[in-house]
């Protein structure tokens, strides 16, 4: 077996008196997909900012190829290889496509000042490979339609070569075509070896599109399981009622139906 | 969020555009500042036909540009403040008590005469308005009180400690050399240098421009038709030398010597091309109008937004710092009054001037134009002996409609 991309073990993260995330253990493979699932709440998004450095973990460890990690900023994460997609997208509004996609990194001119047009540059390849309809990138991002800013999202992850993607939600906003486009770009990055944490509620995306799940509920994890092994219903099993298949009661079973 | 319409709108259908639009595209000018730029020349005409043609003349031009300068300096500085969502009450204060130190430390410190003297002393006003921005960058960032709070505490603290210095006492006269800074009768570079600045001024914008154009051609991207590059670049140098025209123009008393760019006036244009450089190439200023878009991105991005909120502090308290010096050197003296209420003036030009209250938009040709707009109601006023009660309920009202404006704009793009 090849050592894991990404190892977290036990992590724990507590908000005032609310456990959000409770001794939870994920690990992800290269060229891997990871659903995580759970009901809103469960504490999957808490988990995977204790990845991408938005929240320092309470307590566990994260290792990155085998390796100890310490990641308590978002520059931090990014070191490791760690790009995120927010469910929020994190787009700063006011600002262009380039403007966005290099944000806290941006590239710099021999003389020390913006180099808008070497980004601009750029952010035109990536964009255009993303959605080939994309021209207004020079516009503020709050001009542009949902799946636009979507795209510029999700090039800003993966402009940087990143070894380690976590979507959070990554569809909510978009509609069925420009769904499929992110479907795709997933068995794109699949087969270039890198890892994905794909956050979702809702099932189906999730199993079309993950090797594996792990499912958890009220900040602990519930179990990861071969997607190829279970069904959509013993998964859902684990979501609503927090148990493995085979560990309901049949009293559980006809609650489900 | 985006609407259900937003989403399945059609991806990379330009939309329509207003022919203000198109003139704004072409241009590369943002349609709110070609607004506000009608609205000045609208007022000019206005006010000169009322003053029967003392308006736009060389010797009131000239007066406006210096009376300007003051509050357009720290305007610059009050963009990026409220770029980043936060507000500066305090830069009235903060100019009256660092105008108290630097005249109290030139006169009663150090020998007055001394060549080394009123550099050492501009360089210690600017040094303690470094330290004002540390002071109150680092509880607004650090200590999370809202800079509101911060900057009315400083509002009434900085004015107290400039009572302090001299219990009340005014602090004259500064030294001769020093008050050229201020303008004054020979506080202008005269004809020739002028002239050559103007002409240094056009040749920069064309050869920007042209370098500019270059590099987005080698780079494949789209351009905007070279007519229109060249359209602009005409344009602007036209403004530049016009500008030049006027100012020399205006001849010194009893005399045909034209006095040329006030010095007041130039450090004013020092600073806006020092403060747009800061804004629109730096990666300071690319992260003060990020974390003013989404604050939350900005943390998200790696930015280090505690240090960013301290760096906008210090870079107003040296524009604070600049514009008492020319405070300073334009009274002769250093007194307890000066700056009083400047931050209302200050806060209005940035708004006029196009800065969104808030967060994310704003530009510093913007604020000067909204310094500009103010000053010249203000200046206009006083020519037809408007009184100054009168004179002060006309801007409030300047104000509240700019701010309306910025409201319907933003409406109507949504």
């Amino acid at each position: 077996m090849t050592t894991p991309l990404v190892e977290m073990r036990n992590i724990s993260k507590r908000f005032g008196g609310v456990q959000a995330v409770d001794e939870v253990s994920v690990d992800l493979y290269p060229g891997e997909v990871v659903g995580l699932l759970g009901h809103n709440g469960a504490g999957k998004s808490t988990l995977i900012k204790t990845l991408a450095g938005a929240y320092p973990c309470d307590g566990g460890e994260i290792y990155v190829n085998g390796e100890r990690a310490v990641i308590e900023t978002p520059r931090d994460a990014r070191k490791f290889g760690i790009e995120t997609i927010y469910q929020t997208l994190a787009l700063a509004d006011n600002l262009d496509a380039p403007a966005n996609l290099f944000l806290g990194r941006e590239l710099m001119t021999a003389f020390g000042t913006l180099d808008d047009d070497a980004m601009e540059h750029q952010a035109r390849a990536v964009l255009h490979r993303l959605n080939p309809n994309f021209t207004n990138i020079k516009d503020p991002v709050k001009n542009m339609s949902g799946g636009q800013r979507q795209s510029v999202a999700i090039a800003r992850a993966i402009l940087f070569n990143a070894k380690i993607l976590i979507m959070d939600e990554p569809t909510a906003a978009l509609g069925p075509q420009e769904t499929a486009m992110v479907a795709d770009l997933i068995q794109q990055l699949k087969k270039d070896g890198i890892g994905i944490f794909l956050i979702s509620h809702d099932l189906h995306d999730v199993f079309d599109l993950s090797d594996r799940v792990s499912v958890m509920k009220n900040g602990r994890l519930v179990g990861t399981r071969k997607t190829s092994s279970v069904t959509k219903d013993e998964v859902l099993g684990m979501i609503i009622l927090g148990k493995l298949p085979g560990e309901e009661t049949p009293e559980d079973m006809a609650a489900r139906h | 969020m985006a609407s259900d319409a937003d989403v399945n709108a059609p991806l990379g259908t330009a939309p329509r555009l207003s022919a203000m639009e198109q003139f704004s595209r072409l241009t590369g000018l943002d349609t709110r500042l070609l607004a506000m730029l009608g609205a000045l020349i609208a007022i000019w005409i206005i006010l000169n036909l009322m003053t029967g043609g003392i308006f736009l003349t060389p010797r009131n031009l000239y007066n406006l540009a210096v009376q300007s300068s003051v509050v357009g300096v720290m305007a610059t500085g009050m963009v990026l403040v409220i770029v980043a969502r936060h507000i500066d009450l305090s830069v009235g204060s903060v100019l009256g008590f660092l105008g108290m130190c630097i005249a109290f430390l030139q006169v009663e410190v150090f020998p007055l005469g001394a060549a080394w003297n009123w550099p050492l002393t501009i360089l210690l006003g600017v040094f303690l308005g470094v330290l004002v921005g540390i002071w109150q960058g680092s509880w607004v960032a650090f200590g999370g009180v809202p800079a509101f709070v911060v900057t009315l505490g400083g509002l009434l603290m900085f004015r107290g400690a400039a009572f302090m210095i001299t219990d009340g006492r005014t602090v004259a006269p500064l030294d001769p050399t020093y008050q050229l800074l201020g303008g004054g009768i020979d506080g202008s570079i005269g004809a020739t240098a002028s002239w050559t600045l103007g002409l240094i001024a056009v040749a920069a914008v064309a050869f920007f421009s042209l370098k500019a154009r270059a590099k987005r051609a080698r780079y494949g991207f789209p351009m905007k038709p070279l007519w229109a590059e060249l359209a602009m670049i005409a344009v602007w140098s036209f403004l530049i030398i016009g500008f030049v025209l006027v100012m020399n123009a205006y001849t010194k008393p009893r005399s045909d010597i034209p006095r040329g760019i006030p010095v007041p006036v130039l450090i004013m244009l020092t600073v806006v091309i020092v403060m747009a450089f800061l804004s629109r190439f730096t990666k300071f200023g690319r992260y003060v109008f990020a974390m003013g878009g989404n604050p939350e991105a900005a943390a998200l991005s790696g930015i280090n937004v505690k240090r960013t909120t301290v760096m906008i502090f210090v870079v107003m308290g040296v524009l604070c710092a600049v514009a008492a010096v020319i405070t300073t050197a334009r009274l002769n003296a250093g007194t307890n009054s000066m700056g009083t209420l400047a931050e209302l003036n200050v806060i209005a030009a940035a708004v006029i001037g196009g800065t969104s209250l808030a967060g994310g938009i704003g530009t510093i040709p913007g604020a000067i134009l909204g310094a500009v707009i103010m000053q010249s109601l203000d200046n206009g006023m006083v020519l037809l002996g408007v009184s100054s009660a009168v004179r002060q309920i006309v801007i409030g009202l300047v104000l509240v409609a700019a701010v309306w404006f910025d409201v319907v704009y933003n409406r109507g793009r949504r």
